[in-house]
């Protein structure tokens, strides 16, 4: 297969992993305050599991790096969608900021 | 059909689209108010307006029975077929008839499907079975011949792509995708899914041929998924989900192209 020319393809796998990732975790959240008490989610205890160990650093960034790029991408096709034609400029902003975001992420958690 | 019209006074008011490019300066509508039959199609009902009331009014049509794919036209906003709707479906309520939107206009409700035809040849909508012409290796494992030159495919083989194969080109989807309107370039919903049937089927050897067209930023990376085209579609087929099946294809290749850069240059 010849190398396609532009990087749609890999906005549109982040897109699907972002779409993936907001699904099980929303669905994740939303479980979790039907189903525990205020005690067990309290702040200390989520910052313990999310913030200090390894495997919910990861799964942190797992959730919520992509999304970025899952909403954005919605942003900037939903644009298009509404007849606002932005150019490369905006697209540039709008996939930057994600990335900009992303990066954050990853060093405020590590 | 005269006795049956005469034995109803009931009337409905068609609105119908009017372009005649050689003396018109834009479309404008017409009103035909014509008898009411409760089984009449659309068709029926341009029929008679041309027999009886206006012989100048233009439009395609062929087999009366939804298979030619010629008498796509938008009812009421909707982009249908006028031999599968009925007046009863919208009597006592007045219909409005327009050509099929994203084409131009030849006249009346005819509209000029070159750019179509063009953007259907682009994917190669055939077999290409090149292994039997250049004895070549097969790039992916082919199906059995029989001792005529017939390839043998098995239920399964064939469900793959069965639904893919059933369109009749009739531009439904191109009149209700948006994309079509916003960027003319776009491949399109019916093109890109008949290439997709072509790539399901076993017994076809051309994949890499239609991938420049299908992976193109005009093919299916036009589509933002809005999923109108596989909702008209008077065949079933789904050209939505044909297009989302290639994206998820093209960003493995993508990926791929990356580990394997050589692959595609041998």
């Amino acid at each position: 297969m010849s190398k396609p020319k532009h990087i749609e393809p890999l906005l549109w796998s982040l897109f699907g992993a972002g779409g993936m990732t907001i699904a099980f975790f929303m669905t994740g959240i939303i479980l979790s305050l039907v189903f525990f008490d205020a005690s067990t989610l309290s702040y200390e205890r989520m910052h313990a599991f999310f913030m200090e160990s390894w495997i919910g650093r990861l799964s942190i960034i797992v959730a919520l790096v992509p999304s970025y790029w899952g909403c954005i991408h919605r942003v900037y096709h939903g644009m298009h969608d509404l007849q606002i034609h932005a150019g490369n400029g905006i697209k540039v902003l709008c996939y930057g900021f994600a990335m900009v975001l992303s990066i954050a992420t990853v060093v405020v958690v590590i | 059909m005269t006795d049956m019209i005469k034995t109803n006074d009931r009337t409905i008011t068609l609105e119908i689209l009017r372009y005649n490019p050689e003396s018109d300066e834009a479309p404008t509508f017409g009103t035909f108010e014509i008898p009411y039959v409760e089984d009449w199609s659309l068709l029926d009902a341009l029929e008679y307006i041309k027999d009886e009331m206006d012989s100048s009014l233009s439009y395609r049509w062929s087999c009366r029975m939804a298979v030619c794919g010629s008498c796509g036209m938008v009812i009421n906003g909707k982009p249908q077929l006028g031999c599968e709707t009925f007046l009863r479906s919208y009597y006592p309520e007045k219909m409005r008839i327009e050509p099929l939107a994203n084409f131009p206009i030849e006249r009346d409700l005819v509209v000029d499907s070159s750019d179509f035809i063009k953007k259907l040849e682009s994917v190669k909508p055939y077999i290409i079975d090149a292994v039997d012409a250049t004895k070549a290796a097969p790039k992916k494992k082919q199906p059995e011949k029989t001792s005529t030159g017939v390839y043998k495919q098995k239920p399964a083989e064939l469900g793959l792509y069965k639904q893919f194969s059933m369109c009749i080109n009739c531009m439904l989807c191109y009149s209700a995708c948006p994309q079509m309107g916003l960027n003319p370039l776009f491949t399109g919903p019916a093109a890109l899914a008949l290439g997709h049937r072509y790539n399901l089927d076993n017994r076809d050897q051309g994949a890499d041929e239609r991938t420049e067209v299908i992976q193109d930023k005009n093919g299916v990376w036009s589509c933002t998924f809005v999923g109108y085209c596989s909702e008209v579609c008077p065949k079933n087929v789904d050209p939505a989900a044909a297009i989302n099946q290639n994206k998820a294809q093209g960003a493995q290749d993508w990926a791929l192209s990356f580990l394997m850069p050589r692959k595609g240059d041998k």
